[in-house]
């Protein structure tokens, strides 16, 4: 049985689909990309798997290690294994660095989660996880602070774009800590190029699953901005 | 066991560390109710207190180019439930003299209970004075805090007030601070207060800068529970070239508390700037996402963040 099955889902808000339908799984420890241009229901999936306030499927399942969790709260379902990193996270008046990387975690060591995502312990320990930071850092603390949590799943909500985007390596280095861990990850993006890190990849488009495969089958047929679904309309604009 | 000892208890008891008493390099001052109970002096550290009909007077003379290394502790109080405390404090740092103050006041049992803090300040040229005030409160509510200060910052000259009130009920609060900076000036006002039930918080920080150059900081912050009442204004007038200034309130309110900003700025100097930012909400949806996919409870992750904004 795969970590996370997804059948059918669709979801809807003030009269429009965002999701139609979409069938989707991920198995343990896999890294899978999730392709697609801007507006196609990436963050929409996302939030509706970690359940955001306000996303809850108009139809369908998810299943997560074997629980339908379509109407657990979101601590609930983070203490089955689920964690997101957010594309934008945000800042937090009067909690160090230290603290918010262990803060259910209690037992982590927050240098080495800091080393983990490059960042220099010494530096960041003490500072405060507040606007004092760059995005950059503050994207770096959030992945160490869910690396921390040694998830099941984490899913990272375009890692690699904003001004402060992280680089290819700063990702792969990212995911590796990931794997190391054993955690399985739902990296969702819209560059194929950091795609192509993954174990598996999917391309979704007016939310849909439009191609699933290997990262470099998808990536040719995202590269060629002209899905089945869209005939382009959609995919084309990045 | 004597007063100074309940005081002290008291003092423990709210996370104060008491041996800051025994220790002959700390200065301290712990007044109960009208009563001098301890003092300490250092040497640089000029202390005149006296007892009066409804208080304690004290006068601070740090001499020129005298730095104060280790804190001076001031601890006030009242442990019974009834009762007026009148604190009259004039303190003037010379020329290149810094002192950092840390005053604790507790009033654990207060159920009809007065504390006036009526503070006058001269920093002068190149000095600096850090000035902390934590407040302990009981959980009676029957408290009036009315702290006030006008203090005046001479050339490059720096001072920094930091007041907290986030230990059991308000009571009744208004804090009324004035800050004068010179050219080069640096302040930074910042209140942190926690209300509950039906306490009423009211704060007025004002700073002008009126020497070139000069900077100042107005940051409040301020969460609300139950029927809770709270107006923040925050005034900054830049009159001279260079002159920066920002007033920053962030004002957090749970249940059916009610929170008022109101930040007033004025320039009259063309290359003076004045800014100002205010935040009034529930907590931020965003913030407790985030939180909560970390794994921690909806009301978790508001503790948490409300603690951040006072801490």
């Amino acid at each position: 049985m795969a970590l996370l099955e997804i059948t059918g889902l669709t979801y809807m808000t003030h009269g429009k689909e965002i999701l139609s339908g979409l069938s989707f799984s991920i198995e343990a420890s896999e890294v899978h990309a999730l392709l697609g241009t801007n507006g196609t229901g990436k963050s929409t999936l996302a939030y509706l798997i970690m359940g955001c306030e306000g996303y809850r499927p108009t139809s369908g399942e998810i299943v997560f290690d074997g629980n339908v969790i379509n109407d657990l709260k979101i601590h609930e379902r983070a203490r089955l294994g689920i964690t997101m990193a957010w594309q934008e996270p945000v800042r937090f008046e009067g909690i160090s660095v230290k603290d918010y990387i262990t803060i259910k975690n209690k037992d982590a060591d927050p240098a080495y989660y800091l080393e983990m995502v490059g960042l220099h312990p010494e530096l960041y320990l003490l500072r405060m996880v507040d606007k004092s930071l760059s995005g950059g850092e503050r994207k770096r603390i959030e992945l160490a602070s869910i690396l921390a949590l040694n998830p099941k799943l984490a899913i990272l909500d375009e890692p690699d774009s904003g001004i402060d985007m992280l680089s290819t390596q700063d990702i792969i280095n990212v995911i590796n800590a990931f794997k190391k861990n054993g955690s399985a990850v739902l990296l969702i993006t819209h560059r194929e190029e950091i795609a192509l890190i993954a174990d598996k990849a999917s391309q979704i488009c007016r939310g849909k699953i439009v191609c699933a495969g290997s990262p470099r089958e998808v990536a040719e047929y995202y590269k060629a901005r002209k899905c089945l679904v869209c005939d382009g309309e959609v995919c084309a604009y990045v | 066991m004597s007063e100074l000892d309940d005081l002290m208890k008291a003092y423990g008891e709210a996370g104060g560390d008491k041996a800051v008493l025994e220790n002959t390099e700390i200065a301290h001052l712990v007044a109960s109710g009208r009563k001098l109970l301890s003092m300490k002096n250092v040497k640089g550290l000029e202390v005149d207190a006296r007892e009066t009909l409804t208080g304690i007077s004290v006068k601070v003379t740090i001499k020129e180019g005298v730095k104060i290394k280790n804190p001076v502790h001031l601890c006030f109080g009242i442990l019974h439930n009834k009762g007026t405390q009148k604190i009259k404090m004039d303190v003037k740092l010379e020329k290149n003299a810094s002192a950092y103050f840390i005053a604790h006041c507790i009033f654990p049992k207060a159920e009809k209970v007065k504390h006036i803090m009526d503070a006058v300040a001269e920093v002068g040229e190149n000095a600096e004075m850090r000035y902390s005030e934590t407040h302990y409160h009981g959980l009676y509510g029957g408290i009036e805090v009315i702290p006030k200060a006008v203090v005046k910052v001479g050339k490059n000259g720096r001072y920094f007030t930091d007041f907290n009130l986030i230990t059991g009920r308000v009571g009744s609060l208004a804090i009324d601070y004035e800050v004068e900076a010179g050219e080069n000036a640096v302040t930074e006002l910042t209140a942190r207060v926690f209300g509950h039930a039906n306490d009423e918080i009211k704060i007025k920080e004002k700073v002008v800068l009126t020497g070139e150059n000069s900077r100042g900081l107005i940051k409040t912050r301020v969460a609300l529970e139950d029927e809770a009442k709270a107006e923040v204004t925050g005034i900054t007038e830049g009159s001279a070239a260079g002159a920066r200034g920002h007033v920053d309130c962030v004002e957090i309110v749970k249940d059916n508390a009610v929170a008022s900003a109101i930040p007033v700025v004025k320039v009259t100097n063309p290359l003076a700037k004045v800014t100002h930012e205010a935040a009034i909400g529930s907590v931020d949806k965003r913030q407790l996402e985030t939180l909560m996919a970390h794994g921690l409870t909806f009301e978790e992750a508001v503790d948490i963040i409300v603690k951040g904004i006072l801490k």
